[in-house]
């Protein structure tokens, strides 16, 4: 009896939907808005967490030591560096290496060679290449490395730089710029959630008014109150299903054609991949949050304007 | 079966629509409720359905308080009420069949329950052959007859039928009545409104006349006196 009643409400929501043709559309449309905005700021989510994972992953710390260090000097800290947990190799890159090595990479710019050799003798500074084990841990590394004193008189500290600073910056920045786009999504997806609740709100309250006979007679035969509000409900529900599944089919095609793009642009992230590979996730979400929005709005309606 | 209790309603205005009514309707009863426009007919049979609430005294079904019912009782006690009003109330875009059916429908019933009862009632009102048409291919009477089928299907206990013959003519005035009587006699009871003196001469049944909000006369001689 239950199931007979559960099909009837849906039914008689079904019609409702199909009853109001235009408007159901209008509001089927105006959702997909929404939920195409939640989407993309998924997807955006999604491509600036894997650049800075990405930047993350490629940040090691260069320890440029003074010039008048000595190889013992270098090879102690290398060493108190190696016994420390955090860290999983170091990579001890003599003057005279760094050099050799600038030499090659500038082989072909004849003006950087000449340069270098009027200014006579080797100005490189010798240096240590850290690798962390957990890139969350090359703060505490540029700290140790700092207040490390292996000069052997305790008067001066032989690190001239630590390139990790100006990486932080970097991170920082796209930390902060991930927050801030996390919370301006948060802005846009209630903005146009509210802007969605209100057309559909108004679109369950035509529906209620061209069923007002049917209302009308259920109110007179005994109907429960369920039964009577349970279609308008539904139509809410319907329009958000609909929705969520005209937005996951929008972006199909969408992510397919950003897909490379995304990836080139160096954040590391195929969008298209990311929309295969998480796909079910997805789905959930957006018909979950269609589903949620037109319940809302058509519940809204109906406690407004259907009196049992 | 229906007992009104010292009941009155004022509304916002101070306007008494109905004032201290104490009247009494027994089971299988036909009772006829007369009196000009205002009389107090349509507060009282709202007040039935548990429409309105009184402002003083009370409403009782089987000696319940329709008004002190919660809203679960109060549809269950709807479903033994069947309503037939001048406006027909039916829905457009429904046949007879689907009019009807949406009464079982809303009142739980099953659907083979509903696929069996609507032709039976619709024999009953002599409407068989109309079963598939739409409200708009059916005259003012035929229309009616589908209000009471509809009325009817749920088996309740009591009738309530507001002005049915208000938008008819003479001849389906008449074939309403008949009908209402057939229903009468089979044992469930009738509570009618009307304007028509012809309708409650031709009854012959008990008949209560209304009159700014008060009951002027009850009385069984089945004749319309204003």
């Amino acid at each position: 009896m239950i199931w007979t009643k559960i099909k009837r409400v849906i039914k008689a929501g079904a019609k409702g939907f199909v009853r109001n043709g235009s408007v159901s559309v209008a509001s089927t449309l105006i959702m997909t808005v929404t939920l195409s905005v939640v989407l993309s700021i998924l997807f955006v989510g999604a491509l600036l967490q894997s650049t800075l994972q990405g930047i993350r992953e490629k940040v090691d710390i260069n320890v440029y030591l003074e010039t008048t260090t000595t190889d013992d000097q270098a090879q102690a800290l290398k060493q108190a560096l190696e016994a420390r947990p955090e860290v999983a190799s170091v990579t001890y890159t003599t003057a005279a290496e760094a050099l050799e090595n600038f030499r090659a990479r500038h082989a072909d710019n004849p003006l950087i060679t000449e340069a270098l050799d009027e200014v006579g003798g080797n100005p490189l500074e010798p240096s240590l290449n850290i690798r962390a084990v957990d890139p969350s841990q090359y703060q505490a590394i540029a700290d140790f490395v700092t207040t490390q004193n292996v000069s052997g008189d305790k008067t001066r500290n032989i690190v001239d730089k630590i390139s990790y600073i100006e990486n932080k910056e970097a991170i920082d920045t796209l930390s902060r710029m991930i927050d801030s786009s996390e919370k301006l999504g948060l802005i846009i997806t209630i903005f146009f959630a509210l802007i969605s609740i209100l057309i559909t709100f108004n679109t369950v309250r035509l529906a209620i008014y061209t069923s007002k006979d049917e209302i009308a007679v259920m109110r007179l035969v005994g109907a429960s109150a369920r039964y009577i509000k349970g279609p308008f409900i539904i139509i809410g529900i319907i329009y958000g299903f609909i929705s969520s599944l005209i937005t996951l089919a929008i972006f199909y095609p969408i992510t397919y054609w950003l897909g490379p793009y995304t990836y080139d642009l160096g954040t590391g992230l195929n969008i298209f991949t990311y929309y295969l590979d998480n796909f079910m996730q997805i789905t959930a979400i957006i018909i979950a949050a269609g589903i949620i929005l037109g319940i809302i709005s058509s519940w809204i309606a109906v406690k407004k304007y259907i009196k049992v | 079966m229906i007992y009104f209790d010292n009941v009155s309603k004022i509304y916002g205005d101070h306007t008494a629509a109905l004032d201290n009514i104490t009247f009494r309707v027994d089971p299988k009863e036909f009772v006829s409720i007369v009196g000009q426009s205002g009389a107090g007919k349509t507060t009282l049979i709202k007040m039935i359905l548990g429409e309105e609430k009184p402002t003083y005294g009370a409403v009782y079904f089987e000696e319940t308080d329709i008004h002190a019912l919660k809203k679960t009782d109060l549809n269950n006690y709807r479903r033994r009420i069947g309503t037939v009003f001048q406006d027909f109330r039916l829905l457009a875009h429904k046949n007879v069949y689907e009019n009807i059916a949406f009464a079982m429908e809303a009142a739980g019933r099953s659907e083979e329950e509903i696929a069996v009862d609507v032709p039976h009632v619709l024999e009953l009102v002599d409407l068989g052959n109309k079963i598939w048409n739409f409200p708009h291919q059916l005259s003012g009477g035929e229309k009616q007859r589908v209000a009471i089928a509809r009325a009817i299907v749920n088996q309740p206990d009591i009738i309530i039928a507001d002005e049915p013959t208000g938008n008819l003519d003479p001849v389906n005035t008449y074939e309403i009545i008949q009908i209402l009587k057939k229903i009468n006699d089979l044992g469930t009871t009738v509570i009618l409104t009307t304007h028509n003196k012809g309708v409650i001469d031709s009854l012959g049944r008990r008949v209560v006349t209304m009159e700014n909000g008060k009951i002027v006369r009850d009385d069984t001689s089945g004749k319309y006196m204003l």
